[in-house]
């Protein structure tokens, strides 16, 4: 067993646990964090999206020994508490999720606005808006077929973000 | 006729319309106001029986059997309004995203007068007393409670007034509540929550209410968001794995690598019980199942078991065996009428194996003790799961507690309760709580899905004249066997005429498939076969492909009679409500319009569930789109854009069928060009979401629009599964347009050169990455 300390949503945390153990068991078993879902376990669904230093990634195929005191780790818990807005209940990617009621049976949705989110972090990185293209080269998955109003919703949170 | 003479009809009518909506209910004793429904009848319309027809489930469809046989037990439920102000109401159906917590919290928000966001609605525990009404399945859950659940709420608006009408010294008659707030003519109000103890009764009585007139719906009929949407996207909606129950840790298991086969040994129980985190291990039936401190090391000491297996019942098949046992039992097609100058169009299409795989994958969590036993999970049939669940552990039903926990997702994967009974035998041979997980591999490959089956229909026309049309479906068994079989023995016997004597699937067949076209003879029949598979109903049962098969075959009718899709359609369409909504769709798709070369329409119906649909598609099968290159992921063809037209009859919540419709559409095409499950000696290849192609975003159309018929019914139809059907068909037309080819299987890529390497199937489950850092962006 090893202590393996990040930051967790802006709190550094301790865990006591193998290096080897993915970063989504330690979240979910370990630490009761559930918003990121596990969905495949080999990094192609997506469900569990969540932020590393700002930028997405799925803690499904991270190694905890991997993750350094001072790496941040966001989940959809955290999301809003990084938002301009000061103690904003709701980050402006949630927002377009609610106003678009994009959710249907909800298993995939933390995953797909943490992926939102890194999308218009990308593109502003890149100077530019997201594209058509964009939306059609997001990986996050969803069965229930949500597909066309994320799409309207990510467009609409790019815009109030 | 003169005015006199039709002025008593009307008045008849309406009186008729009264008492339709004048039901029996009863304020129940407590501390609080508790207000239950009873179901008096009135809930099937015999007037809706459309006359002279010749299908049966035109007369009498799968939904009319699912409400009948909830009918006698649909009294039992209750509205609780409590000294909060709020309303609680514990659904006994399961929500698994198609939106029925939101439209019952309509339902009761309209009834009771106060706001939506004020009642709360919760997923009921298996209530055996409920006997056959606890099924969520058919689409049908709107249908059979719209009525009872209305019955209860104003029942308690009811209790609310009296008890006001004591507090502010007025009559009934002149208070109104609004809002969650009585008011006094005088200006004087009370609220709810003011209300909700004096209006206890400390004994049970019945009253009489009168429903509200739909006329005067305020909430029903106007688009809402879904109730638990705050909770989904902040992460705390809570699902089967994110419960936290005491002791129970993760659990996962080792399954074998052929289908269903079954472990003889653990061969290294001693070094699996020494790894990292591993707390036991247990043989069950259906592998080796090891309980961890972390999931990732279940999947560990899984990957590391050592395990003797013995073969499942399909070891060694593959694909082309079952098409060629399929091919073997199809019946042969009814003679044909012998006219000289008929002629006849044919289709022959062959459906494989699809997986119902949801999101959240089969998990459940079991407390099993020596005298009880507790379980969680979303259930959709779960008083068979806490039936199954005490049969198998000797215990007596009421021993066994079932909590329903929302799904992510069904499509008709949780009217089972494989990952429950799993769970229970787990915790009762590790003596111990769990929570079961499966892995995704093992949902795909060992989880459920829809049938392979053939479809064949053979059409006649002369003369400009269509004079037989005959379908006859051949599949692998559909396992109904998630407690519809009960609900069915309790109705042979009110079935119409004959259908008492069919076998259960040909019931549900027959209940549910209708050809709504004026085709002369019109034969449907279905042939079964094989029951070694795990199959089930998958967002709809039979419909999607029979329905395609049909549509298919209309166009070459269309065509050989020299005739366009749509007008074709049009003409011979014998139902008003299905011509409505294919000329919407072929108004607002601009059916007809020029299109490039392998480009295409596609245009077709479809009549279920109290409903009907048409969708207008338009299909890109030139090489741009059919050569896209997609890492771990197919393109193909890209359906660019759909128009689907939806006739529910009475509309609860048009957000949520509109969402419901936009799924739908995803799945139609999925089943068309995309997903499927290969049988590969004795096993299916597919493990997990880079292989199994669900539409994506990359296939999803960039422009889909959702057209909601008015309707003046005053009954609701079936939303969860209705939009598929029409989907897949007009998808598969419009392809067989673009390229001039009717596809003779469906997916369409079923048969190219597999897309991924296939995962090993020893150990079972493949181990996560570790590379995630490098793929940060």
């Amino acid at each position: 067993m090893a202590r393996q300390t990040f930051v967790l949503n802006g709190t550094s945390v301790t865990v006591d646990v193998h290096d080897d153990v993915r970063v989504l068991w330690v979240l979910r078993d370990l630490l009761g964090v559930t918003g990121p879902k596990y969905g495949c376990g080999i990094n192609v669904c997506k469900a569990c999206t969540s932020h590393l230093n700002g930028k997405a990634f799925n803690p499904c195929s991270v190694r905890v020994g991997d993750l350094r005191a001072a790496d941040e780790v966001t989940t959809i818990e955290g999301l809003a508490d990084t938002a301009e807005a000061d103690g904003a209940a709701l980050h402006p990617m949630q927002q377009a999720w609610l106003d678009r009621d994009v959710a249907q049976c909800g298993y995939c949705q933390p995953g797909q606005i943490m992926a939102a989110v890194a999308l218009v972090r990308k593109v502003r990185r890149e100077g530019r808006s997201i594209t058509e293209a964009d939306l059609d080269a997001i990986r996050n998955i969803c069965r229930c077929g949500t597909y066309t109003r994320i799409r309207e919703a990510v467009v609409q949170g790019e815009r109030q973000m | 006729m003169t005015r006199d003479h039709a002025q008593p009809a009307a008045q008849a009518a309406s009186t008729l319309a009264v008492d339709r909506r004048s039901f029996l209910g009863y304020v129940v004793a407590g501390t609080t106001l508790v207000a239950a429904a009873e179901m008096t009848g009135g809930l099937l319309d015999p007037a809706a029986a459309a006359p002279g027809v010749p299908q049966p489930a035109e007369l009498y469809d799968l939904n009319d059997l699912l409400t009948h046989a909830a009918a006698p037990t649909a009294d039992l439920i209750t509205v609780t309004v409590h000294d909060d102000g709020t309303a609680s109401f514990a659904l006994p159906r399961m929500e698994v995203g198609q939106g029925i917590t939101t439209s019952t919290a309509m339902l009761i928000a309209e009834e009771l007068e106060m706001p939506v966001e004020k009642v709360r609605v919760t997923l009921a525990d298996a209530r055996p007393e409920l006997l056959f009404n606890q099924l969520t399945g058919g689409s049908n859950t709107t249908i059979s409670t719209y009525t009872p659940i209305r019955v209860a709420a104003a029942v308690a608006k009811g209790a609310l007034l009296e008890a006001a009408a004591v507090l502010l010294g007025d009559t009934i008659e002149s208070l109104v509540a609004r809002g969650g707030v009585v008011q006094a003519p005088d200006g004087r109000s009370a609220t709810y929550a003011e209300l909700a103890r004096a209006a206890a009764s400390s004994t049970t009585r019945p009253v009489r209410v009168q429903l509200k007139d739909p006329a005067q719906f305020r909430v029903v009929g106007v688009g809402h968001s879904r109730v638990d949407a705050l909770e989904a996207v902040t992460g705390r909606k809570q699902y089967a794995t994110d419960l936290h129950v005491p002791g129970a840790l993760p659990t996962m298991v080792c399954r074998a690598p052929t289908l269903n086969g079954t472990p003889r040994r653990l061969r290294n129980e001693r070094a699996i019980l020494a790894m990292p985190g591993v707390r036991d291990v247990a043989l069950v039936d259906t592998g080796v199942a090891v309980r961890a401190e972390t999931f990732g090391q279940c999947i560990d000491a899984i990957r590391a078991m050592d395990v003797a297996w013995a073969d499942g019942p399909v070891a060694g098949l593959s694909d082309d065996d079952v098409v060629e046992e399929l091919r073997g039992a199809e019946l042969p097609l009814p003679r044909l009428p012998d006219t000289p100058l008929a002629k006849t169009v044919e289709v022959d299409v062959l459906f494989y194996f699809r997986s119902n795989s949801a999101m959240d994958t089969n998990s459940a969590i079991a407390d099993v003790r020596a005298d009880r036993a507790t379980v969680w999970a979303g259930l959709k049939s779960p008083i068979v799961a806490q039936q199954r669940v005490a049969e198998e552990l000797g215990l007596p039903q009421d021993a066994v507690t079932v909590h329903v926990v929302q799904g992510g997702g069904s499509f008709g994967r949780r009217l089972f309760f494989d990952g429950a009974l799993e769970a229970a035998k787990i915790s009762r041979a590790m003596g111990k709580p769990v929570k079961l997980m499966w892995h995704r591999a093992d949902d795909a490959r060992v989880g459920r899905g829809h049938p392979m089956a053939t479809s064949r229909v053979r059409a006649v026309h002369a003369a400009g004249q269509v004079l037989a049309f005959q379908q006859s479906h051949t599949s692998i068994e559909t396992d109904f066997r998630h407690g519809l079989g009960e609900i069915i023995s309790a109705n042979l016997a009110d079935l119409p005429t004959g259908l008492g004597n069919l076998g259960f699937a040909e019931t549900i067949f027959e209940l549910t498939q209708e050809v709504p076209y004026d085709f002369g003879v019109i034969t449907q029949t279905l042939t079964e076969t094989d029951d070694r598979f795990n199959t089930g109903s998958m967002r709809n049962i039979y419909s999607p492909d029979v329905r395609t098969a049909g549509e298919l075959a209309v166009d070459r009718l269309a065509e050989a009679m020299g005739s366009d899709p749509y007008t074709f359609r049009r003409s011979h369409l014998r139902n008003a409500r299905v011509r409505a909504v294919l000329d919407t769709v072929a108004k607002h798709g601009r059916w007809g319009r020029p299109m490039a070369p392998g480009t295409a329409q596609g245009i077709a119906i479809h009549k279920e569930y109290k409903g009907c649909s048409a969708c207008l598609v338009e299909i890109d099968c030139r090489p741009e789109q059919t050569g896209r290159e997609i890492r771990d992921g197919v393109g193909g063809p890209r359906v660019t854009k759909v128009v689907f037209a939806i006739d529910v009859g009475l509309v609860v919540n048009p957000r949520g069928l509109e969402a419901q419709m936009q799924g739908g559409i995803n799945d139609g095409i999925a089943l068309a060009l995309t997903s499927s499950m290969h049988l590969r000696d004795g096993h299916f290849l597919e493990a997990s979401w880079d292989n199994y192609f669900y539409t994506r975003q990359w296939n999803t159309p960039p422009e889909v629009e959702v057209l909601i018929m008015p309707s003046d019914s005053g009954q609701p139809g079936g939303a969860g599964e209705a939009g598929v059907a029409a989907t897949f068909a007009a998808v598969a037309c419009a392809y067989a347009r673009a390229t001039g080819e009717v596809p003779a299987y469906f997916p369409i890529n079923h048969r190219d050169p597999l897309e991924f390497r296939v995962k090993p199937f020893v150990p079972p489950i493949p181990q996560s990455p570790t590379n995630g850092r490098k793929l940060v962006w």
